[in-house]
């Protein structure tokens, strides 16, 4: 059993606050990914976690155990490093074996562990190796045998793959996916990249600034991101934002320029006359001929992407994208009709950049799972 | 490496002749010379000089007083070394673990290197003085407790703190350099793996400073075999009875107080013979197994 409760935790460094508040919960056996861009506290979290940086305020518990003045080694935790941190002066046997000598294990006991690990990640051959004589991938499963062979409760990862190229990147995944889901740990995962996050994740943090903009699951976070913030960063190609006014009698948000796209009947009273920002993920609207659909634009220009075509239109002067596998024949400047599905369409306060949802409640801050 | 070539050859002659004619007529020159006298008897005021081949060499080697200055000269080199070394590498172990101020350290614990060396020798022979100085309190209470003038051994420790003190400064910068250029999520991994401070150094920081360590190793020798002149002169002039007379002093005091020319350029011939030997002994045997990538 290892849950991770992280409360109320705040880091600053002198003067400086570099977060504040952070709150989560993280569950027994569970992959959680924190996803942020970089200088957003992601990697700070999982070091306090770790117990390689010191906690300014609140406390994180592990297993039930509150944490912040234990050592990392007292944690139970292991860790997978950005540039994998192995020992150069030691072969592979040993850098996997490290953990174990220092806790005191036999050599034969030891070998025997070494060896089964590195069967498990396919390293056998290497064993008598240095680090400067393996490949960029063979390095990363180096380090990931060396966090494994600890069998820890814990399995922290920073970053593990933004060194790999794309193909490996894929791979390693998928492995340490497999490797999580074999062994009994709870995985915190810390990435900038949204494709690692959306596919490892079986709950989603995302951070910005220092704190938590979203906790949940990868398909809530797409389909209800909680802030402008999340819809912009989650997803790709990129939310389209377009500024309007609800309004009640019309059951409508009124864009900038006069056109109308219809909401909800309780979504437009509950947040009548409010400025807002209407979210439209590429992917979910459609191209059609003008004057047969909600949203009328025209062609800025087209990307090719070979399985579909990626349209940057324009909505007056706002650039809005579509993104479909249709290969409309169209030319810069053509004027095309968008269709918007009423289920695609994403409201956030325009001031509060928090989304508004069918109560018209900006939905509250950080969704926090309660202690 | 990508090696550049000059087109035009006297480019590279003219580059590199500022540098060759330094070393000629600062080494290959006296160097010569001091081997030519030392194959020849030299007299002291001028006025030509005899070939007598190894005369000069059997005479030494068969001089107890001169394996005595060997003897010395290895004493002085080993525990001088030893001392500079393993106080430098404690102090940079220590600065390592929090350190702010890195560059002020750098520049500030240079200093005492760049003391001349009869300086230090100097402010020594001040701290040491059975006296006045810090052990003259111990005499008060015992006397004749601490009296270097007198007693060998305290003789030989003196000089070699004089001269360990010298160079620890010089390696603690070089140590702690190198400390710092070990990447810290290196010592964050063996904090993970569940090594503490004593045993990441022991497995990681000393393993991987050993090409530091090693050419402060060849310095620190070398250094104490040709650089000690100053410190002896100033704190003991080569005694009591002999007991601090390093090689290189040996050389000074027989060429120009005993007028000895050839027996100095003889002795000058062998600590460069010596020196040479050393280094590439450690070179050869010590460095092959400090490198690691």
């Amino acid at each position: 059993m290892a849950d991770i409760s992280i409360r109320n935790v705040a880091k600053s460094y002198g003067k400086d606050s570099i977060m504040q508040g952070v709150n989560l919960e993280i569950r027994n056996r569970e992959f959680v990914v924190i996803l942020g861009p970089s200088g957003c506290g992601k990697s700070t979290l999982l070091r306090m976690i770790a117990g390689l940086e010191a906690i300014t305020a609140g406390e994180i518990a592990i297993a039930g155990q509150v944490v912040n003045d234990l050592e990392p080694r007292q944690r139970g935790c292991a860790m997978v490093f950005q540039n994998y941190a192995l020992y150069p002066h030691m072969t592979v046997a040993e850098n996997i074996g490290y953990a174990l000598k220092v806790a005191g294990v036999g050599r034969a006991e030891r070998r025997a562990a070494v060896e089964r690990v590195a069967q498990s990640v396919g390293l056998n051959e290497f064993l008598d190796r240095r680090p400067g004589q393996l490949s960029g991938g063979q390095r990363q499963r180096v380090a990931m045998a060396r966090a494994i062979i600890r069998e820890p409760r814990v399995f922290l990862f920073d970053e593990p793959l933004s060194n790999l190229d794309a193909k490996l990147r894929v791979q390693m995944r998928h492995e340490i996916r497999r490797i999580h889901n074999r062994i009994e740990a709870t995985s915190v995962f810390v990435t900038h990249d949204q494709h690692e996050g959306m596919t490892l994740a079986d709950r989603l943090v995302v951070m910005n600034k220092g704190t938590i903009e979203q906790v949940g699951t990868p398909e809530e976070i797409y389909d209800h991101p909680a802030s402008v913030y999340v819809g912009g960063f989650i997803g790709s190609p990129a939310m389209n934002f377009l500024p309007g006014q609800v309004s009640a009698a019309r059951a409508a948000v009124v864009l900038g320029d006069g056109q109308v796209l219809d909401l909800p009947r309780d979504v437009a009273t509950a947040a009548d006359g409010q400025l807002v920002q209407v979210g439209l993920r590429p992917e979910q609207l459609t191209i059609v001929a003008p004057g047969t659909a909600e949203l009328q634009a025209r062609v800025d220009f087209v990307e090719e992407l070979g399985s579909g075509r990626l349209y940057h239109l324009l909505v007056e002067d706002l650039p809005l994208t579509v993104l479909s596998p249709d290969k409309h024949a169209l030319r810069d400047g053509d004027a095309v009709g968008v269709t918007v599905r009423p289920d695609a369409l994403h409201l956030f306060g325009a001031e509060s950049g928090r989304r508004i949802d069918a109560r018209g409640a900006r939905v509250a801050a950080p969704q926090v799972v309660p202690a | 490496m990508r090696r550049a070539y000059f087109k035009a050859n006297w480019i590279a002659a003219l580059l590199v002749a500022p540098q060759l004619l330094i070393i000629f007529v600062f080494f290959y020159w006296p160097a010569s010379q001091a081997l030519y006298w030392s194959l020849t008897l030299e007299q002291p005021w001028g006025g030509g000089n005899t070939w007598v081949g190894f005369e000069n060499f059997r005479t030494l080697l068969s001089d107890a007083y001169y394996w005595n200055s060997v003897r010395v000269s290895f004493v002085f080199a080993i525990a001088s070394t030893a001392l500079a070394m393993s106080m430098a590498l404690v102090l940079a172990l220590f600065a390592d673990r929090q350190l702010r101020g890195y560059k002020f350290f750098r520049v500030g614990m240079i200093w005492p290197y760049a003391i001349a060396a009869p300086a230090v020798g100097l402010a020594f022979r001040f701290v040491f003085n059975p006296h006045a100085g810090i052990l003259s309190y111990i005499n008060e209470v015992l006397p004749g407790f601490w009296d270097p003038t007198v007693n060998g051994t305290q003789a030989v420790i003196m000089v070699v703190v004089a001269g360990a003190w010298k160079s620890i400064a010089y390696n603690f910068i070089f140590f702690l350099a190198a400390l710092q250029s070990i990447p810290r999520s290196l010592i964050e991994a063996s904090a993970m793996d569940g090594a503490g401070p004593m045993r990441r150094m022991r497995d990681l920081q000393l393993p991987l400073i050993a090409p530091t360590f090693f050419f402060i190793l060849v310095i620190n020798i070398t250094d104490s075999f040709t650089d000690s002149f100053g410190i002896v002169d100033v704190l003991t002039g080569g005694g009591p009875a002999r007991a601090t007379d390093l090689l290189v002093y040996k050389i000074y005091a027989d060429g120009f107080r005993g007028f000895d020319y050839s027996g100095a350029a003889a002795q000058s011939v062998i600590l460069m013979v010596l020196v040479m030997a050393l280094t590439f002994v450690q070179f050869r045997y010590i460095e092959r197994r400090v490198h690691y990538t």
